[in-house]
Order: structure tokens, then C-alpha cells, then sequence
């Protein structure tokens, strides 16, 4: 899997299962700006290994800071 | 202080209508809400019989943090709520300078719990049950998530009283206000329906199996009932001091005269006839009315062959033969938690529209019924004042009397 398409599946399962601004998914946008607070971690940590096949754990969530870490976040764990 | 208590809105999601207008039509023409579900006998029920209401779509209404914790009772007890507090005129910039309350009547949250319990025996991961579940899972869901959605910043509890748990939610609402110490509580009761959360009392043989015959099997009082039928929703009622509603100018819709509770003393399962006489008497003595002041009797009755006969002793012990009473379970099955609630928004209904609603499916009396002015049919009616019973397992009781509201 590519980058734009982990960016893809990512902002795509933002805008259907969150709700979020599809305009609000900026690279430089923190958690925050996209109204994603702590207990959305816990959603998160499920949709990704829903779509993903990845196991990660939401303290590892709460250590990224915008969405472009995480979309490297998960690049980095599916090439793991 | 003695606070006089009213009511001042009224909300409603029942298997007999989805909101006020509709509901009161289905009283007048005494309709049936219960269907045959063959996903219930599949599952493994003794009965297919049960309530039935559509799962209420919030998207737009509700942001997705507040919809995931909201159980499906609590998705009731919203739409409920919604009509209720527009009713009674309160908004957000009231909830925002004005201590309200809520104080709801839930005594279960199957679904959630047993969803999440399996996902974590499949994947051994608690991670994978996500955020909104243990939100929907506790006793609490209804009133904790209504508090949040509605930013209220009053009491905020939950009353768990078994199948009285609705109507015990109003009569401590009922102390509280009339104490003092809050001037509006949201109240009422809410019941999930979906296939869980029945299971474990369809199979004590307690729901009727006239699987052939939906709408003629909530019979209560009738010689030939055999069982209730599981029914759910959610009821509102808006409940607040009369130096509160007039205040605000709000339109009075009745008086909370007086709440009376007992507990039997004796069986899990099986109730007797001194418990429930015992909250009437209460409810009577503190209304300060007599027996022949009430003049119609919502009537706890589920259609169980027991707690019918027993409930027809104490009405008759107290209010003798003549006093109308009608068990409103013949057409919504047993609203259960919600009950309670329910009842005094269907008895509240009658009252201002000047009828009876009736018992269907009353027949034939048993020997205890026969004594009792049991109304089949919807009879036109008109009166100022009514006691509902709701009375549930382990022997809890709870008796309110509310009258039309006199200056």
C-alpha cells in the first residue's frame, strides 16, 4: 500500500465514521483541530485494525501530534 | 419549604404512537401495539410476542460523540425528551441559566454489555469494544447521556426499581421539588427492546405464548390471560415546582398531588396483595384525599395471573367497586422500566381529553376482577383526578396521584 492511498483510507474513514470536515483533513492538522479527543483513540485504535489489519494501542495515538504523523504512523507499522 | 409540584410537558415513543397526537388516537380507539417477532422464537424464546418501535434516526440531530454512547433506550428517551422539554418551553438558554435535573427510570442495558462481552471472548482484546460502550452499558445510559446532550446541570441519576422504576423516578423527583432542592426535573423511564434483553424472563414462562393471537394477548384482569408481553420506548415527563412554571408563564398540564411506595417483604417474583395496598394507602394519606376522590385508577396489571388477582384485591380493598380502572398494558404490552412513566402520560391524556381508555381484551372476569370496575371499552369519561399503580420484582411499589391543576 502507498502513501496516498493510506492517506486515502484514512481521511475517508475520518470524514464516514467521525464525521469530520472533509476540508478540516489537512497534513499539519492536530488532533484537535478535527474535534478528535481521547476517546475517539479508542474508535480509532478499532477502525484501524478493521482496515488496516494493524493492532495499535491508543497511548500510541495520544503521541501523535498531526495528521501527517499519523499517516506516517501507519505507513511506517504496514511495512513493519 | 412545601413546594406544590406540577407537570409541564409530556414526551412520548411508545408501540402505540410516536409522539403525543399519536398516542392519544390509539388510546381513543383502544390499539394494539404488540406484533409476533419469529426472531424471537428462533432465538430460542417460549414467545415471538412483543412491543415494537422504530429505531429513531439521530444523525443531524445528534453529533457522533453523543450518539455512540447513547444506548437504544437512550435513543427513545431522547426523541421522548426532545417533545417533552418543547412542550413545557424549555430551551437551551433556559438549561444554561436555570439548574434542571433528570432523574430517569432504567433498570437494564443488555445489548451492550453482551456485544462488548463478545468481542472481547473472540479477540481477548478489551481495545476492540470501542468507546461508546461501557456508556450504554451502565444502569445510568439514559440519564448520564441525556445530561450531557442537554448540558444539565441539576440532579442526575438514575432510579432503578425494577418494573416501577419509571414511576418512582417522578414520586422522588416529586420529594425533591416539593422539598426545595430543585425547581425542574426531566423525568421518566425508558426500555430497551432488542432480542437480549427479554431472554432471561421469557424464559421464567413469564410472557404469554398466544403467538397466533398478538393483539389479544396482553389481556390483563381477564380470566383467560396467561403472561404479559415485553414492551419498550421511552416517556418524558417534565416535572417542576409551581413557582417555577408560572414563572416562566409554562402551561400547566396537572399537579403531582402525592407519591406513596412499599416494599412486599416476601418474594423475588411473586407479589402479594398487602405491598401494593400498603403504597395506595400511603399515596392517599399523603394526597390528603380519600378513597372517593380518585376517579379513575391506572392499574399496574400486566396480564400474569397473579399479580392481576392481587393488584384487583387492594384496588378493591381501598377504592371499592365503583372506580373506573383500566390496565393500559392490554394495548402497549409491559412498558417494564418505562412504565410507570408512561402511565401517567397516557393517564394525563385521558384526563384533559375527557375519556377512559380501555382495558382490551377484557372478556371475561376472574372472581377478583369481577369486583372491580374493570372499563373495556373507551367510555367518555371526563375527570380531575387518577392514581397509577406500577408495582415490579423483588416486591418494589410505587403509587402517584395527579390531579388537573386548580389555581
Amino acid at each position: 500500500m502507498n502513501k496516498a492511498e493510506v492517506i486515502s483510507i484514512i481521511n475517508e474513514f475520518l470524514i464516514d465514521e467521525f464525521e469530520i470536515e472533509e476540508e478540516l483533513l489537512v497534513p499539519t492538522a492536530s488532533w484537535k483541530d478535527i474535534g478528535i479527543d481521547s476517546l475517539d483513540f479508542v474508535d480509532i485504535v478499532v477502525v484501524v485494525e478493521d482496515v488496516f489489519g494493524l493492532s495499535i494501542k491508543g497511548e500510541e495515538m495520544a503521541n501523535i501530534n498531526t495528521l501527517q504523523d499519523f499517516y506516517s504512523f501507519i505507513e511506517v507499522r504496514l511495512k513493519a | 419549604m412545601n413546594q406544590r409540584v406540577v407537570i409541564t410537558g409530556m414526551g412520548i415513543y411508545s408501540t402505540i404512537g410516536l409522539n403525543i397526537n399519536e398516542v392519544l388516537s390509539s388510546l381513543f380507539k383502544g390499539t394494539s401495539g404488540i406484533h409476533f417477532d419469529q426472531a424471537r422464537i428462533d432465538f430460542g424464546y417460549r414467545s415471538g410476542l412483543s412491543g415494537k418501535v422504530p429505531t429513531p434516526i439521530l444523525k443531524g440531530k445528534l453529533d457522533r460523540r453523543m450518539r455512540v454512547g447513547l444506548a437504544e433506550q437512550g435513543a427513545y428517551a431522547f426523541v421522548s425528551t426532545e417533545e417533552a422539554l418543547a412542550m413545557a418551553g424549555i430551551d437551551a438558554d433556559y438549561i444554561a441559566s436555570n439548574e434542571v435535573g433528570i432523574m430517569f427510570g432504567n433498570d437494564s442495558s443488555s445489548k451492550a454489555v453482551i456485544e462488548g462481552t463478545d468481542i472481547v471472548r473472540a479477540k481477548k482484546d478489551t481495545s476492540r469494544i470501542g468507546s461508546g460502550s461501557i456508556f450504554q452499558s451502565m444502569n445510568s445510559t439514559v440519564s448520564m447521556n441525556l445530561s450531557v446532550i442537554y448540558k444539565l446541570r441539576g440532579i442526575n441519576t438514575t432510579i432503578s426499581g425494577a418494573c416501577a422504576s419509571g414511576s418512582h423516578a417522578i414520586g422522588l423527583a416529586y420529594m425533591l421539588i416539593k422539598n426545595g432542592m430543585q425547581d425542574a426535573i426531566v423525568c421518566g423511564g425508558a426500555q430497551e427492546l432488542n432480542i437480549y434483553s427479554m431472554s432471561s424472563f421469557d424464559g421464567l414462562g413469564a410472557f404469554s405464548d398466544r403467538n397466533n393471537e398478538p393483539t389479544k394477548a396482553s389481556r390483563p384482569f381477564d380470566r383467560s390471560r396467561n403472561g404479559l408481553v415485553p414492551s419498550g420506548g421511552g416517556a418524558t415527563v417534565i416535572v417542576e415546582s409551581l413557582e417555577s412554571a408560572q414563572k416562566r408563564g409554562a402551561n400547566i398540564l396537572g399537579e403531582i398531588k402525592a407519591y406513596g411506595f412499599s416494599s412486599d417483604g416476601s418474594h423475588i417474583s411473586q407479589p402479594n396483595v398487602d405491598g401494593p395496598s400498603r403504597a395506595i394507602a400511603m399515596c392517599l394519606k399523603q394526597s390528603g384525599l380519600m378513597a372517593r376522590d380518585i376517579e379513575y385508577v391506572n392499574a399496574h396489571a400486566t396480564s400474569t395471573p397473579i399479580g392481576d388477582a392481587n393488584e384487583a384485591q387492594a384496588i378493591h380493598s381501598i377504592f371499592g367497586s365503583k372506580v373506573p380502572v383500566s390496565s393500559t398494558k392490554s394495548m402497549t404490552g409491559h412498558e417494564m422500566w418505562m412504565g410507570g412513566a408512561s402511565e401517567i402520560i397516557y393517564s394525563l391524556l385521558m384526563m384533559h381529553n375527557g375519556f377512559v381508555a380501555p382495558n382490551i381484551n377484557f372478556e371475561n372476569p376472574d372472581e377478583f376482577s369481577s369486583k372491580i370496575n374493570v372499563i373495556p371499552q373507551t367510555e367518555n369519561i371526563g375527570f380531575d383526578r387518577f392514581l397509577s399503580n406500577s408495582f415490579g420484582f423483588g416486591g418494589t411499589n410505587s403509587s402517584l396521584i395527579v390531579e388537573k391543576f386548580i389555581k
